[in-house]
Formats: C-alpha cells, sequence, structure tokens
C-alpha cells in the first residue's frame, strides 16, 4: 500500500519534472497555449471577478467591526488592502481556480483517455504531452496572477462599496488609503507565488487526467481527484511559500 | 515508400504482457508492401494490441516492430513522428477530436504536418470528407454524427497525409451491413488508388473476405492460421474453421 502509493508520487514527480523540461524546450504550441488561456484564464473572470465583489465586501464589514473597537475606522481601507493583497486574493484565487479549472482539465483529458483522443493525436504524429499537458500548464502559470490581481481588484471595490454605505467614503479616498501602506514585498511575491499554484492546479490534473482508467466512472473519479488533490497541494504550499516569502522580506 | 514485395511492416518476435498476462506471445508478422491483410481472432487475443505496436503507441516486452525498415521500438519521439507521418490509423470507435469540428479532425494532420496554405487545406479536408461520403458535413461537431459516419470521417483523417500504411482497427464493428459495406469498399478503393499497405483487424469475416488479400488469425497472442480466405477455410484447427464459418459475425 505505502509502496504503491510512493510509486504514484514519484510517478507524479517525474510527470511534473517532464512539464518543466518541455515548457522551455521548442517548438512551442503557442497557438493551443493561447486557446487554452482563453478557455482557462479569460472564462473564469466572472467567476473570479464576482467572489473578489464579495469577499471584499465582506473583510470589509469583519475589518469595520474589528478597527471599530480600537477607534482606528480610518486604517479599514489599508488593512483591507493588506489582508486582501498578501493572502486572501492569492489563496481564494488558487482554491476556487483549482474547483473550475482542475476539474474541467481532469475530465477533458480523462474524456480524451478514455475515447482513444490522446492515442489518435498521437497517431497523427503530434506530441500529446506538449499539445494537451505543457499548453494548459503554461496557460494556467500565465492566468493565475492576472486572476489574482483581479480579484484584488474587485475585492478592493467591493470593500469600498461596503465603506462607502457607511461613512459615504469618495472612492479616491478609499484607494488612496487602502494603497498607501501597501509596499513591493506585500504585493508582487504574493501575486508571483500564484504562478506555483498554476502549475499545481494544471500538471496535477493533466496527470490524473491522463492517467484516467475504467471508462465514465474514471473520468468522474479523475475530475474529482483533481480539484482535492490540486486543493490540499496548493494550500501546503502555500505555507512553505508564505515563509519563504517572510524569510526574503522580513 | 517500401517498393511492392518488400515487407512494410514486420513484427519479429513481439512478446507484450499485462501482469502475468502475455496479451502477444512471441509473435512474427511480415506484411509485403501493398498487400491487405486482416487479422482475425476472437476478442482479447491482441489484435488491437498488434496495431497499437505497429504505429508506436505501444512498447513490446521483447521483440521488435520494423515499419519500412526502422524498429520503431527503437526511435526516439521526434524519429517516430517521422515514420507515423506515414502511417494513418483508424480507431475502432473513430476518436475525433471532440472540440473540433469534423472538417477540423479531417484538417488537423495537414495543419501539423503540411506546409499548405489554410485554404488548400481546408478544400483537402472537404474533398477527403467527399470521398467517403461526407460532403457538406464539414461544420458538424462529431457528437452530431451517427456511429458510421463517425467512422468514415475516422477514416478520412487516417487518409489525409497520403499514408503508405494504413492501420484500421475493427472497421465494421457496431455497423449496419450497408455502411459496413460502404467502408470495406472504401478500404479496397484505397488500396487499389495509391497502393497502400493495409492491415485490418476484423471479427467481421464477410468483411474480411472482401478486403483481405491474406487473412491471418490470432489466438492467445500468437498466429495459429495464415493464408488466403479459401486457405483459412481448409484450416486443419477446429477454431479457426468455425470462425470462418461464421459468416454473419461482425
Amino acid at each position: 500500500m505505502i509502496v504503491s502509493w510512493l510509486e504514484g508520487v514519484a510517478r507524479a514527480a517525474r510527470f511534473a519534472g517532464r512539464v518543466l523540461v518541455e515548457a522551455v524546450r521548442p517548438p512551442f504550441e503557442g497557438r493551443e497555449t493561447l486557446r487554452h488561456l482563453y478557455e482557462l484564464g479569460v472564462r473564469s473572470v466572472p467567476l473570479i471577478a464576482a467572489a473578489g465583489f464579495a469577499v471584499g465586501v465582506v473583510l470589509s464589514m469583519h475589518t469595520r467591526s474589528s478597527m471599530a473597537r480600537f477607534g482606528a475606522e480610518a486604517l479599514i481601507p489599508a488593512g483591507l488592502a493588506i489582508v486582501l493583497i498578501r493572502e486572501t486574493g492569492p489563496l481564494v484565487s488558487g482554491l476556487l481556480l483549482s474547483g473550475r479549472i482542475g476539474a474541467g482539465i481532469g475530465a477533458e483529458l480523462g474524456a480524451m483517455k478514455v475515447t482513444e483522443q490522446i492515442d489518435a493525436l498521437e497517431a497523427v504524429a503530434v506530441d500529446s504531452f506538449r499539445y494537451l499537458v505543457v499548453t494548459r500548464v503554461v496557460a494556467c502559470v500565465v492566468a493565475l496572477p492576472l486572476l489574482t490581481t483581479l480579484m484584488n481588484f474587485t475585492g478592493m471595490l467591493g470593500g469600498w462599496v461596503a465603506e462607502s454605505i457607511i461613512t459615504g467614503m469618495p472612492i479616491g479616498t478609499y484607494f488612496r488609503q487602502a494603497f498607501q501602506p501597501i509596499q513591493f514585498s506585500d504585493l508582487i511575491p504574493a501575486t508571483l507565488k500564484t504562478t506555483v499554484f498554476g502549475f499545481i492546479i494544471a500538471t496535477v490534473a493533466s496527470y490524473l487526467g491522463v492517467n484516467t482508467t475504467r471508462g465514465t466512472e474514471g473520468v468522474g473519479q479523475a475530475s474529482t481527484r483533481s480539484v482535492v488533490a490540486s486543493s490540499i497541494l496548493l494550500i501546503a504550499t502555500n505555507v512553505l511559500l508564505v515563509r519563504l516569502i517572510q524569510f526574503v522580506y522580513p | 515508400m517500401a517498393t511492392e514485395g518488400t515487407p512494410a511492416v514486420e513484427l519479429r518476435h513481439v512478446t507484450k504482457r499485462f501482469g502475468d498476462r502475455r496479451v502477444l506471445d512471441d509473435l512474427s508478422l511480415v506484411v509485403p508492401a501493398g498487400r491487405a491483410v486482416c487479422v482475425l481472432g476472437r476478442s482479447g487475443t491482441g489484435k488491437s494490441v498488434m496495431l497499437k505496436h505497429i504505429i508506436g503507441l505501444m512498447r513490446p516486452d521483447e521483440g521488435s516492430v520494423l515499419v519500412e525498415g526502422e524498429d520503431v521500438t527503437a526511435l526516439g519521439p521526434r524519429e517516430l513522428a517521422r515514420v507515423r507521418q506515414r502511417m494513418g490509423m483508424l480507431f475502432q470507435h473513430a476518436a475525433l477530436f471532440d472540440s473540433i469540428t469534423v472538417g477540423e479532425n479531417v484538417a488537423f494532420p495537414l495543419r501539423r504536418h503540411s506546409k499548405l496554405p489554410p485554404r488548400e487545406i481546408r478544400e483537402r479536408a472537404e474533398a477527403l470528407l467527399a470521398d467517403v461520403g461526407l460532403a457538406g458535413e464539414y461544420e458538424k461537431m462529431p457528437a452530431e454524427l451517427s456511429g458510421g459516419m463517425r467512422k468514415r470521417a475516422g477514416l478520412a483523417r487516417a487518409l489525409a497525409l497520403e499514408p503508405a500504411i494504413l492501420l484500421a482497427d475493427e472497421p465494421s464493428t457496431g455497423l449496419d451491413p450497408v455502411t459496413s459495406g460502404e467502408i470495406d469498399r472504401l478500404l479496397v478503393e484505397l488500396r487499389d488508388r495509391t497502393g497502400a499497405t493495409l492491415i485490418v483487424v476484423t471479427h467481421n469475416i464477410p468483411s474480411a473476405r472482401v478486403i483481405g488479400d491474406e487473412l491471418v488469425f490470432l489466438h492467445e497472442g500468437r498466429i495459429v492460421a495464415q493464408g488466403t480466405a479459401g486457405e483459412l477455410d481448409q484450416s486443419p484447427i477446429p477454431l479457426v474453421r468455425q470462425f470462418m464459418q461464421a459468416e454473419g459475425a461482425g
């Protein structure tokens, strides 16, 4: 049992290593990568924007009730910005997208596997790994920081709406106060860490998808397991990355 | 291209195991260029596995597979892709790419491997579809086609690169006798027109009689009978005679 689990982990690690190698080796599948960037990235915009707005509203309400106890209402925009940009935005984006993108990739590649479409790609002399896997991983790695930035922005917008209803604060004032304390070390490392999230989501889902067996039942399992495995891995990796960022930018 | 009479495909002492089970057991076969060979046998005797070895989708545990003199088991990915461009494969369930239209499926190999301008590629794909009786179906999605139409579209895709060797995995399975007869006619026409080598796995004895210059009977991973249809009709092996007499099979 443990041996077979370890063998599975080793196979997945080899798969991830191969993605890294093939991603930087020409020829590149530019057209297919752009298609996935649209499918996985652009089509996730409504989800991320709506979720970001709602998270911003809720965080703002919580921040207000906490800050009000200390008479520090003026710090609400800045507090919200720090919480959102440093942690909430990247993590919530990652988890939402592991659901949307991870399930999609796992199911799509799983279905292609059981219907012999992956074999058919190879039969027409196309490297299925580069065409199906590397393109999706690259698209996810590019899309995640952009979508996280969108979530941060819509989150701040939600925070302003909640705040303006109570205090009538103008949007310009709100954003000035919000971004005043934000530094390079708050914004860039936290946003860039989502490239790792993108790699994890797409690689895990692709691995489970292309190794699907047992027909349609297997496709469903690949989809579910993609979400569960990538979410757990993403949360665990986040802990390590936060520690690393704090080490580099104390 | 191998000249007529020289081996187009040669399997030398090929053994393939799945767990403890030998699916191919020291199997050797020579298919001369320009010939049509039908591979017969009961379900699970290794017929499809044999085809997948020829096109390099599977590698043997022992033995070698030569295509036009090149050992595909020893080739790297790029060399294997080059050899695959000389082959076409019709999968048992067609294995059309379900995210693109029928026409794009047929055009796919041309887009990948030819330098033709897009308009010419489309014209070629439309002509191939017309050849298999699917004129006007270019814009349809694979899910909109019947089983027989999907098979014919799969055949059109397999023929897109004008292969010297065509592999067909149960081309008439699940089809009505009329559609099955149309597929047989297309395969015979192709062989006569282009001189391509055909290797057809089938359960359908009437089809095998129409298509095959030579019939090969596989049992438990070994060739137990080989010859013309007439010779197999007179085989001393009861199983082979019984199989050949099952005219309605398929």
